[in-house]
């Protein structure tokens, strides 16, 4: 095989990644349009936060409290032999605030709410809804996708931070009430450690930032799935993989950006 | 779902969020200590700044009366000016002194004033004259031992 | 023939890449209401043709005209304001999964009129009557037959009152008294209304007894077209074959192989 024989594959590849890539960027841009007047049917928004929202609050809550007990119970074994347990409080709120509470939410809405959008639009374009839709002189966009794109971004803010707030609740349920750490210095040591803006501020923009993404990323792969059910189970493991890998990598950037002028 | 019962759900969703905010700003972080008071502007130059950082509190006899706004490097002096927002409600004279001090061992550092005894109060815009750096680890280390070594030999030591 | 073609394709050639072309240089004309069937075998391209004629894909050659406007995907507002006069009845009902039979059926008047609440409920039930199902209203989609779930898309397509109305294989998999239903359905609608009606299908004899023109598409071409009774006269072997049933003939039995003595290894 001759060099250019062997290079074409490669080339052949990078081109479809970067067709792949152009791809998203229409949709993404395309989502943006049909924003407004998804905004206006207020109601569609409503409906699509109830059901992406209110329907992850068991699965994050209960994730919330695991990992706020976890994280108390771990931290204090470190922290005590420096005696330093009374910054305990500190610790599991910054942990919390700046990285758990919107990396592990935002993961766990991929799973949740992005399998979900993606076998639901994957499905109805099976269905020829969308097709319907159109023929009827309705944009799908603007009544199927943009609705669940907002409902998406406003609903994962809210879960990150009653993530965080429940994870603290159960820290300062196994600090104080069990491990027995003055109450005192948990809550003012944390109250003087932790800044507003810089640290829950940021950790707010994090999880919009990933709402954005995990939205995109389930709706984009529930359009262009398959329509067969092998076409559709795909489309929602490809939504998990690539929004937890999006979440990640967004997650170290914006840490770098937001976290490192300390 | 009725339409009606679904729009109740997403507001007590929404509610239940802002409520979490509200908590981890106040309960959680520093706001309640912001206090959104009238605050007048005090500058001090200090040869070192050590570790502080702005929003730093600025305190008097333990208690915080303001915030460190600013700090920036006067290129004719090269020292270290921080800019300070004091709440209002309490003046200072004008022989006021400014020590960066540190909170605890190993805390964070503020700027800590002692007032002197003038009649006449800072205003707004002031700078205060008398500045006490940072205590700098090394330079106190490095101190220790030039006094050690200075001392000579302990007493009874063989030579 | 008549001059008053409410739907009319001239000469289109249709192809959704470069190597595959469905359609080729293909004239149809669609009478003001009249039921015209378009047959042929799967993978034709009859499917194509609507999705043509509803402005989906714009052809590569010729056009496609629509009560004298002419089709053009390009121009957004104006193919939505066409769409708005046109139903369509999908092959498998396509109804909206998460409605009740109901919002189904009112979704096009809630989405394009401003009619009060009351007045959309008795339009909407008036439909369903029409197609028999007006006492499953309140159902949810997941509670419905298939049968019953095509006429329910059926009051839905007809909600707006069209002046087009296109069945994409209305017959499909039905069973004989479904089958019936909606034949009769189909031609009473048609000529209740005086809407254009297109019935896409392979099913021969129940479009012969509804239509009242046919054409027959094989190849990507019009192999045949006239009145059914036309048709079932025809010497023309590829329409034969197709209305009769035939195994074999211009459309070939067997699958393009090796003589059978070569593969098997059996000497002449």
């Amino acid at each position: 095989m001759t060099p250019a024989q062997a290079l074409q594959p490669i080339g052949a590849r990078t081109l479809e990644v970067l067709r792949s890539l152009g791809r998203n960027a229409f949709f993404f841009a395309e989502l943006l349009k049909h924003v407004p007047s998804a905004l206006y049917r207020f109601y569609l928004v409503v409906a699509q936060i109830h059901k992406i929202g209110n329907y992850s609050i068991v699965i994050i809550a209960a994730s919330g409290l695991a990992v706020g007990f976890v994280l108390a119970l771990q931290m204090y074994y470190a922290l005590v032999k420096y005696g330093a347990d009374e910054s305990l409080g500190l610790i599991v709120n910054l942990a919390l605030v700046r990285e758990l509470g919107p990396v592990v939410t935002a993961l766990l809405f991929a799973g949740r709410a992005g399998t979900s959008l993606t076998a639901e639009i994957g499905l109805m374009k099976a269905g020829e809804q969308l097709a319907a839709m159109e023929m009827m002189a309705i944009d799908p966009r603007s009544r199927v996708l943009a609705p669940r794109f907002v409902g998406g971004i406003v609903s994962m803010p809210i879960l990150a931070v009653l993530f965080s707030t429940i994870g603290i609740l159960g820290a300062y349920v196994v600090a104080v009430l069990l491990i027995g750490v003055d109450a005192g210095s948990f809550w003012s040591i944390m109250q003087s450690g932790v800044d507003v803006f810089k640290d829950v501020g940021n950790g707010i923009v994090k999880s919009l930032m990933f709402g954005i993404a995990c939205t995109f990323v389930a709706l984009y792969q529930g359009f262009e799935a398959k329509a067969t059910p092998e076409g559709v189970a795909q489309a929602t493991t490809r939504t998990v993989v690539i929004s937890s890998l999006a979440v990640l990598t967004l997650d170290f950037l914006l840490t770098a950006l937001m976290f490192s002028t300390e | 779902m009725t339409r009606k019962n679904i729009e109740i759900l997403v507001g007590l969703f929404v509610l239940v969020g802002a409520l979490c905010v509200v908590f981890l700003a106040l309960q959680a972080a520093n706001l309640a200590s912001f206090k959104v008071g009238r605050s007048y502007t005090l500058t001090a130059s200090f040869d070192n700044v050590g570790g502080l950082k702005v929003r730093a509190p600025v305190r008097s006899a333990g208690v915080t009366v303001g915030r460190v706004a600013d700090i920036a490097l006067d290129t004719k002096t090269f020292q270290g000016v921080v800019s300070m927002e004091i709440e209002q409600r309490f003046v200072f004279p004008r022989d006021t002194s400014a020590k960066i001090l540190t909170a605890g061992l190993l805390g964070d550092q503020y700027v800590g004033l002692e007032p002197g005894g003038d009649d006449k109060n800072l205003a707004q815009g002031d700078a205060i004259r008398l500045t006490q750096s940072a205590v700098v680890l090394e330079n106190l280390i490095g101190q220790f031992l030039y006094n050690k070594a200075a001392e000579g030999p302990p007493p009874n030591a063989k030579k | 023939m008549a001059a008053d073609a409410f739907v009319n394709i001239e000469h289109v050639t249709f192809g959704y890449d470069q190597q595959r072309v469905i359609l080729s240089d293909v004239s149809l004309r669609f009478e003001r209401g009249k039921v015209t069937a378009i047959m042929g075998g799967s993978g034709s391209g009859k499917t194509t043709l609507l999705r043509l004629i509803g402005g989906v894909y714009r052809p590569q050659q010729g056009r496609i005209t629509f009560d004298g406007q002419p089709v053009d995907p390009a121009d957004r507002e104006g193919l939505y304001r066409l769409r708005r006069r046109l139903g369509m009845l999908f092959q498998f009902g396509a109804l909206f999964t998460d409605l009740t039979v109901f919002e189904n059926v009112a979704f096009p008047l809630r989405e394009h009129t401003n009619l009060p609440e009351s007045m959309i409920r008795d339009i909407v039930l008036m439909k369903l009557n029409a197609v028999g199902l007006r006492g499953a209203a309140r159902l949810r989609i997941a509670e419905v037959s298939g049968g019953m779930a095509r006429r329910i898309a059926l009051a839905r397509a007809i909600v707006l009152d069209p002046e087009l109305i296109m069945f994409d294989e209305p017959f499909a998999g039905l069973d004989p008294i479904s089958m019936g239903v909606t034949m009769n359905l189909v031609r009473r609608l048609n000529d209740a209304t005086g809407a254009t009606s297109l019935v896409v299908s392979h099913d021969v004899n129940e479009c012969f007894e509804i239509c009242d023109y046919a054409y027959l598409i094989a190849g990507g071409r019009i192999v045949g077209a006239g009145t059914p009774d036309e048709l079932k006269a025809t010497d023309d072997p590829e329409v034969r074959q197709f209305i009769r049933g035939e195994m074999d003939g211009p459309v070939k039995f067997h699958y393009p192989a090796q003589p059978v003595a070569e593969e098997l290894g059996v000497s002449a």
